[in-house]
């Protein structure tokens, strides 16, 4: 199994943990990811509200160079998925933008470039039960509430991934693993994302209210998907405590949960690297 | 509030300009008010998404892109993936801010202004988010100097941010800005 890899800006910077988790893990489940050759960015959210098409051309530029190595993308962060999978769309189905853009990035491109999140790689390519097969340590008694944020399975049309309302591809992976996927109302509901600079006083709000919401239903800990919602969650839980309440919640990506299932070391997975330390509650359930 | 929708707001082109801009059909929208319902960030606005579908309806263009609601939209998508009518608001919502920008309407959100075109400026220099050069501009431009400060050290000690840009300088993205404000223009 081989496929162009997309990290996205946020994933050799501030999300650097998501990377180390998602390289580890792939090396260890035999997925080979290459690293596609000299991206760029995919211009998340600033670029579609500004430069419609230059919102489009930045994608397909990327995607041209993984059609020229004749794989499918992979991507973890989920503003990079959907902003992959909405510029392959347009240029499917909407003939005056195919047009346009491929003017300006120079190609003949007809968005067929299959774009995957790796955490659809690890259900439908890989599979569940040979994942259960794989893992070393039961994460018995973890209770973990899956957050899913807003990119990864919106617009239900363009993505095609997951129920858009009652998501459970994170829970089912959860629960797989041995782990408890609590059951909570506020799933996919928007942690405030690149607010988090401009507005941080609505991401704390919204965010508040997401690590209340996973508190009351019983969680332990967090699944997020998404380097956004997980800076939001983690890095902004001080601010949080300041303004509301303390939660002492961990927020880990989903990859460096199965990490810790395949019995991968927790400093290869950059547990280290979070504002709320897991691995307190981590050694109290016998997990490491 | 009460606004005078006179004759001359009726029969203006906002509506035919909005929906040729975004692609979508807003004269469809029969005002159910799901968008709204759903809106995590309906709470700060100062008018709600399925109102600001009826002002661009009765053609206040003003009021609308001077408003604070279409910077507000955090683009979740809830409000798209809800519509009965299928229409899509957030694109409608982008539609409205490419054209504030366009018509050089003063964002009424400064900051979420501010931060989206030191992001753009951003890549378009580096190719790749330096995410030290973006909090450090946001702060500059936005007078909040030492905004989140204190996260830096944490941040740095982490390795989770770079001091300085990622190595990738190719020519490739500033063509990609050229050639689309050139074509962008045209229209």
């Amino acid at each position: 199994m081989k496929y162009a890899y997309f990290p996205g800006c946020a994933l050799k910077s501030s999300a650097i943990e998501y990377d180390m988790s998602t390289q580890e893990v792939a090396r260890k489940l035999g997925i080979e990811l290459a690293e596609i050759e000299d991206w760029i960015c995919c211009g998340a959210t600033p670029a579609h509200l500004t430069l419609h098409l230059l919102s489009l051309a930045l994608p397909v530029k990327n995607l041209l160079k993984a059609q020229k190595e004749k794989l499918e993308v992979v991507t973890c962060c989920a503003a990079c998925f959907n902003r992959l999978k909405v510029a392959n769309h347009f240029m499917q189905t909407d003939e005056e933008h195919r047009v346009k853009v491929n003017t300006i990035v120079d190609a003949n491109y007809h968005g067929d470039v299959v774009v995957k999140h790796f955490l659809e790689v690890l259900i439908n390519d890989y599979g569940l039960e040979r994942i259960a097969k794989r893992a070393v340590k039961k994460l018995e008694n973890l209770k973990v509430a899956s957050y899913y944020g807003c990119l990864l399975i919106r617009p239900p049309e363009v993505m095609k991934f997951d129920d858009p309302e009652d998501p459970h591809s994170m829970d089912d992976l959860m629960k797989v693993l041995g782990a408890e996927a609590i059951n909570w109302p506020y799933k996919h509901e928007c942690c405030g994302a690149s607010f988090s600079i401009a507005r941080t006083d609505i991401v704390l709000r919204l965010t508040n209210d997401v690590l209340r919401m996973a508190k009351e239903a019983g969680a332990e800990m967090v699944a997020v998907a998404c380097p956004l919602c997980h800076s939001n969650l983690d890095m902004r839980q001080m601010d949080i405590a300041k303004k509301y309440k303390h939660y002492d919640l961990p927020v880990l990506y989903f990859t460096q949960i199965l990490g810790l299932a395949l019995g991968i070391e927790p400093r290869k997975l950059g547990l280290n690297k979070h504002f709320v330390d897991p691995m307190k509650l981590l050694k109290k359930k016998g997990v490491i | 509030m009460k606004w005078f929708v006179s004759h001359q707001t009726l029969s203006s082109d906002f509506l035919k300009e909005v929906e040729w801009i975004s692609g979508e059909t807003l004269s469809h929208c029969y005002q159910c008010g799901k968008c709204s319902a759903g809106c995590p960030i309906s709470f700060e606005m100062d008018y709600l998404p399925n109102q600001i579908i009826r002002m661009v309806q009765l053609g206040m263009r003003e009021a609308v892109l001077q408003s604070k609601t279409i910077w507000l939209c955090v683009s979740c998508i809830t409000c798209t993936t809800r519509c009965p009518r299928n229409i899509d608001i957030a694109e409608i919502m982008d539609a409205l801010r490419r054209m504030a920008y366009k018509y050089k309407i003063r964002a009424a959100e400064r900051d979420i202004f501010i931060f989206n075109h030191v992001f753009i400026k951003n890549i378009e220099w580096f190719s790749r988010l330096y995410e030290f050069g973006l909090i450090g501009a946001f702060n500059l431009f936005s007078g909040k100097l030492f905004k989140d400060i204190m996260k830096g050290p944490g941040m740095f000690l982490k390795g989770k941010l770079g001091l300085f840009p990622h190595k990738i300088r190719s020519k490739e993205v500033e063509e990609l800005f050229k050639k689309s404000r050139e074509l962008a223009a045209k229209k």
